[in-house]
């Protein structure tokens, strides 16, 4: 080893530039390496066009601190940070607990769990934009068929549900929800279903049953993957443009915005693209750990048993 | 022997339903019946909550025009006039519908194409060949699966501006295909290590080109993963909107979606026609969900949940 290194300190630089080669090229042979970077250089150039180039476009664009006085004293963007608060508190959370609890009712054997999981996992299946189209026509006041429907079947006068904040919000949110959930419950299904039988065995010659069964041995074995899924789910809520850009469309009076709708806004509406970036821009504080801690994850962590 | 002193317990437990044992039948039996009444309740509640919005498009695209604004929870003479407009293309916002229909296939088809070929060459050069530092490509790929793509669209579009690509479908079809490479990227590499390598290794030492390798051996083993991935790419090119709707902006390259949206913008949006439109397009992708349901959820739990 130390002969070795004396050696390379000792040689020319040609032989340096050559070593260097060598190490880029691993243990391939000459034309091997040129395939193998004929094959990367497509995915490479995607991502120098399309993604690295964008970046440092849209952080160049925010990059004037003036911008941001803007954005802050603007009440719009303060009631989209409540919003989207709320939105990532409420929506990942209720979503992701339904899912851990329906994933639980779809183990149960038989045909009929088998056509309830077929006919669940609907609102996945359909794009998004008829579904959040028909649920924004669901809930128009006046002539949505809820409110058709609560007063027909229950004699309530149901509210317009998209014309004040907070129950728009909760429209949203429930859409969401609603949209959503068939995933990640098909998700935590497939992670229920790894957990082997000898497990649920041995726990029941222990005596865990029912509650006890889950708190202590389905949990625990699913908390590292409950625990990735709620870094998605917060990542990709957060990044939700559709639910509200057509169920609320930011209404009433732009209270309803999420980062991502208002971003949009901003850019088009208003013809402000770089107040647009600056909006987005301000969630890179809450996005990049959450990102940073993600890929960690997602690289280390299967499926923890 | 110690087999029936097992059995004798049970045996009587099953007998005469009387004292201690009976009690705790009749409370398991009890216990049974209120699950599954439960159950049934939970279902019930479950359907009712998955089918109303999609029982609402059903309604409104089976009503006339003027029956949409009423009071009604069931469709008034219910028709399939607003399919046949759709079809035909007889109201003026749906003139350009088959043709925005064919630009929806276009972009949706090669984006799978696309997403299928660059990422199966990128999984194999660092999965397979061993690309040194490989891991690069890899972390470029995760690294854009967790930015949400919503924002980046302003950036984006600029750009798109910059490239002279703008109110292109191949603005388009770049946007989709760099949103949707990364998540195949991880299922290849994740259901590449179930091939194994001495494949590879023996068809080179018989003298293989990396290009017969891919082709002849890595392609036909990926091929339950080309599937997985190719539904992937093809429901979110053909459900996604955003980049859609910033991108294209002339009714001649328009998609389905975008114009489905123009359509809930305009001051007389009639409902019934829209609804029918909605469903058209509906339905091709929920097709192809139920035709790959399972491959595709066991892809997504791959790739979704081990990264």
């Amino acid at each position: 080893m130390t002969a070795a290194t004396v050696l390379d300190v000792g040689s020319p630089s040609s032989k340096q530039k050559q070593s260097l080669w060598r190490y880029w090229r691993g243990n391939l042979k000459g034309s091997e390496f040129t395939w193998a970077l004929a094959f990367s250089v497509p995915y490479i150039a995607v991502f120098v066009a399309f993604v690295a180039y964008p970046v440092f476009y849209g952080l160049w664009m925010g990059s004037d601190p003036a911008l941001y006085s803007d954005v802050f004293s603007d009440v719009i963007y303060q009631d989209t940070v409540v919003n989207t608060l709320v939105f990532v508190v409420l929506g990942v959370n209720l979503k992701l607990f339904l899912a851990l609890l329906l994933s639980g009712v779809f183990m149960r054997p038989g045909w009929v769990t088998k056509v309830m999981l077929m006919l669940f996992v609907l609102p996945w299946a359909v794009p998004q934009l008829p579904a959040f189209i028909s649920l924004h026509w669901m809930l128009n006041g006046e002539w949505g068929l809820l409110n058709n429907a609560l007063w027909i079947l229950g004699g309530i006068e149901g509210p317009s549900w998209l014309n004040e904040r907070w129950t728009a919000l909760g429209a949203a949110i429930a859409s969401h929800i609603w949209k959503w959930t068939p995933f990640w419950t098909v998700i935590l299904l497939a992670g229920r279903m790894s957990i082997p039988q000898d497990i649920y065995d041995a726990a029941k010659v222990d005596g865990a049953t029912g509650l006890n069964r889950f708190l202590f041995v389905t949990f625990p074995l699913l908390a590292n993957l409950y625990l990735v899924l709620t870094l998605l789910a917060t990542i990709f809520l957060l990044g939700d443009f559709n639910t509200v850009f057509f169920v609320t469309g930011g209404g009433p009076n732009n209270e309803t915005h999420l980062l991502a709708t208002l971003g949009v806004r901003n850019a088009f509406d208003l013809a402000r693209p770089d107040l647009g970036v600056a909006v987005v821009m301000t969630a890179l504080p809450v996005l990049i750990p959450l990102v940073i801690i993600l890929m960690r994850k997602l690289r280390t962590a299967e499926v923890q048993l | 022997m110690s087999t029936q002193s097992f059995t004798a317990p049970q045996a009587v437990a099953i007998g005469p339903r009387s004292g201690a044992a009976g009690r705790r039948g009749r409370i398991a039996r009890r216990w049974r019946y209120a699950t599954s009444a439960g159950l049934a309740v939970l279902y019930a509640v479950l359907l009712v909550w998955t089918f109303m919005p999609i029982y609402n498009i059903v309604m409104i695209a089976l009503e006339h025009e003027g029956d949409v604004y009423g009071n009604n929870i069931l469709p008034v003479q219910p028709s399939l006039d607003s399919f046949w407009v759709v079809f035909t293309q007889g109201y003026w916002y749906l003139e350009n519908f088959w043709h925005q229909f064919g630009n929806t296939v276009f972009i949706a088809g090669m984006v799978t194409f696309l997403v299928l070929l660059i990422a199966s060459m990128t999984s194999f050069t660092v999965g397979r060949m061993r690309l040194r530092n490989g891991w690069l490509i890899t972390n470029a790929a995760l690294l854009t699966y967790v930015i949400p793509a919503s924002f980046l669209a302003i950036p984006f579009y600029l750009i798109m501006n910059h490239y002279g690509l703008a109110n292109n479908p191949w603005s388009v079809i770049a946007a989709l295909v760099t949103f949707a490479t990364p998540y195949a990227i991880f299922i290849f590499q994740e259901y590449g290590r179930s091939i194994p390598i001495e494949l590879d290794e023996s068809a080179r030492i018989d003298g293989a080109s990396p290009l017969v390798i891919y082709l002849r051996i890595y392609l036909p083993l990926m091929a339950p993963a080309l599937v997985a991935v190719g539904t992937y790419a093809l429901l979110l090119a053909w459900n996604e909107y955003l980049y859609q709707f910033l991108l294209l902006s002339d009714k001649r390259n328009m998609t389905v979606p975008v114009a489905l949206a123009q359509f809930l913008n305009s001051d007389q949006a009639p409902w019934n026609y829209m609804m029918a439109t909605a469903i058209i397009y509906a339905l091709p992708p929920l097709a192809t969900y139920y035709a790959f349901r399972n491959r595709m959820s066991s892809g997504l739990t791959m790739g979704g949940v081990k990264g």
